[in-house]
């Protein structure tokens, strides 16, 4: 029974990989751009949105009226006047760029916030650590439910914004050719820009989620950062259902390890990541003759 | 020649006036002066390396020149970039065709339609299947363009081109590589577009299927226009001749 339950809590948890996987997926699908700080971008939403809820007293998922659009706007900021002049210089300078915005935005935030570890679950009340009885001895969190439901939402209502939309449309052609998409009318730039607010956002909303579950501190976000690589690389860049179950794989993953061992948490998601890594570049070292594109399982 | 490049800027559609640009040492296009006037059909042809793609690209604002000054409509449109040109009615098509490969042949036309046309709702759907029924491509809307093949991936560039409600259709090289027939099949195409009203400037190396459609014939030799007019007098000219055989042709 314990594995059942440990299997519902791995899935949940891959609901929170999955939200904090799309943005840095969704980033590399559009713009090619692996974004190094999107950990850290995911810490400093939830420290905004610790701020906020520290300053006013008002509930978190309030202060993420202002946190998300204020992340968005970041994120627009960041594509519009760095991200886009690294771009130019070809695809390693973001790379660097990135990693370089990620050091700025945790000694930023150590700046000051402090080495403390904090949290928001005492911001939110029982919330944090409530749970229904499905059977008898079978118990999930309702904010590990809640997080794996926004993350399903979000991936759902990404992919209908990319298919159903104007925006969404013009965002998948600049995305396959900026070139050609610029000949019949896009603004390339301002794409790239809308498409980074929507991978900024979803990162902080995964930190916030992040800081509502466990503690957080400023140097938290590289943590962050591997598992939503590890969920984008063994779902598949720019496949959204892909990152889904990614994030479950890793989930599940963690959880199975944690119930073997207390300390098999992170070694048994590793695990997992690189025998679906070492499969993928076996697969695509004899598909493309390359093997890069294999990491990415379709290529990019 | 002031006078006249004036006057040329009241009359033409699309014109570019003393049109130079260089690349580095590199100097492709020297002094151009080019005027398409509105409902015609203008060829260029020239041998390789004579600056045509070049000159398209300046007209289109995928490349803004190192001195000199594109009209459109009579105003200057020199440094709006190839996404504002389109809004304005400039579509220009690929020499080697690039389609949205994941995107199905429908949503190619429709996102051209939405962003470069500026329509929406029922107006960018009827635009789209338009486009696609001018270019014979409605019973393929569904396909990822993809799994397209040549003719079809030369189609979808008009049709796309098209759909963002052009005033100007700049084509290159739309007929290379495909087989009589096919080429055939794409003039027919154009030739509608045309009696619709669209003015149209095609670069073209085979000079029998441009000759059906165009109007008027631009001979371009190293970066400079080198003859213009008539297609049967620009095909008999010395100068023309000279560019292509290079040296004095046979009597």
């Amino acid at each position: 029974m314990i594995w059942i339950t440990q299997l519902l809590n791995g899935v949940l948890l891959g609901g929170y990989y999955a939200l904090l996987a799309c943005g840095l997926s969704f980033m590399f699908g559009v713009m090619r751009i692996i974004n190094l700080a999107h950990g850290d971008l995911a810490i400093l939403g939830a420290c905004v949105v610790f701020f906020v809820a520290d300053a006013t007293g008002i509930s978190p998922f309030v202060a993420l009226v202002v946190a998300l659009p204020l992340m968005a706007l970041i994120g627009f900021g960041l594509q519009r006047w760095m991200l886009e002049r690294s771009l130019r210089a070809g695809l390693l300078v973001p790379l660097l760029t990135t990693f370089g915005l990620a050091i700025i935005i945790e000694n930023g935030l150590f700046e000051y916030f402090g080495a403390d570890s904090r949290s928001l679950a005492p911001y939110i009340g029982d919330f944090a650590f409530d749970s229904w009885a499905i059977t008898g001895n079978i118990y999930i969190g309702s904010l590990a439910l809640l997080i794996f439901v926004v993350a399903v939402v979000l991936l759902i209502g990404l992919k209908l914004f990319l298919t159903h939309t104007s925006l969404g449309r013009a965002i998948r052609a600049t995305a396959e050719d900026s070139d050609t998409a610029e000949l019949v009318g896009i603004n390339a730039r301002y794409v790239y820009a809308v498409a980074a607010a929507i991978a900024v956002a979803s990162a902080g909303l995964a930190g916030v989620f992040l800081a509502m579950r466990e503690t957080f501190s400023p140097y938290s976000g590289p943590t962050q950062l591997i598992f939503a690589f590890e969920a984008v690389v063994i779902g598949g860049v720019g496949s959204l259902s892909g990152t889904l179950v990614g994030g479950i794989v890793l989930g599940v993953a963690q959880t199975f390890g944690a119930q073997i061992n207390p300390q098999g948490f992170l070694i048994a998601g590793h695990v997992v990541f690189l025998i679906v890594l070492a499969g993928r570049l076996a697969v695509g070292a004899i598909r493309t003759r390359g093997g890069m594109y294999g990491l990415f399982a379709r290529r990019p | 020649m002031q006078d006249t490049a004036a006057s040329s800027v009241d009359s033409g559609l699309l014109v570019g006036a003393g049109v130079y640009k260089s690349f580095g040492a590199l100097s492709v296009l020297e002094g151009v002066n080019f005027t398409l006037a509105a409902n015609e059909a203008v060829g260029i042809v020239g041998p390789n390396g004579a600056g045509k793609t070049t000159l398209l690209n300046v007209l289109a604002g995928a490349y803004r020149p190192t001195t000199g000054t594109v009209y459109f409509e009579g105003s200057d449109v020199t440094t709006l970039d190839a996404a504002e040109r389109c809004r304005i009615g400039i579509a220009r098509s690929h020499q080697i065709p690039r389609p949205f490969g994941g995107m199905t042949v429908f949503e190619n036309c429709f996102v051209a339609a939405t962003t470069g046309g500026n329509l929406s709702g029922q107006r960018a759907y009827q635009c789209t299947v338009d486009s696609l029924e001018q270019c014979q491509m409605l019973h393929i809307a569904n396909r990822r363009a993809e799994t397209l093949g040549l003719l079809d991936r030369k189609r979808l560039e008009l049709a796309r081109a098209l759909a963002t409600g052009p005033r100007v259709l700049l084509l290159d090289e739309i007929g290379g590589g495909l087989t009589d027939e096919e080429a055939n099949h794409l003039v027919e195409t154009i030739q509608i577009m045309r009696s619709r009203g669209l003015a149209i400037v095609w670069i073209e190396h085979i000079v029998h299927v441009l000759m059906r459609v165009v109007e008027r014939l631009v001979c371009m030799d190293a970066g400079r226009i080198i003859a213009d007019g008539k297609p049967e007098a620009v095909i008999a000219d010395a100068a023309v001749i000279d560019a292509y055989v290079g040296g004095k042709a046979a009597p």
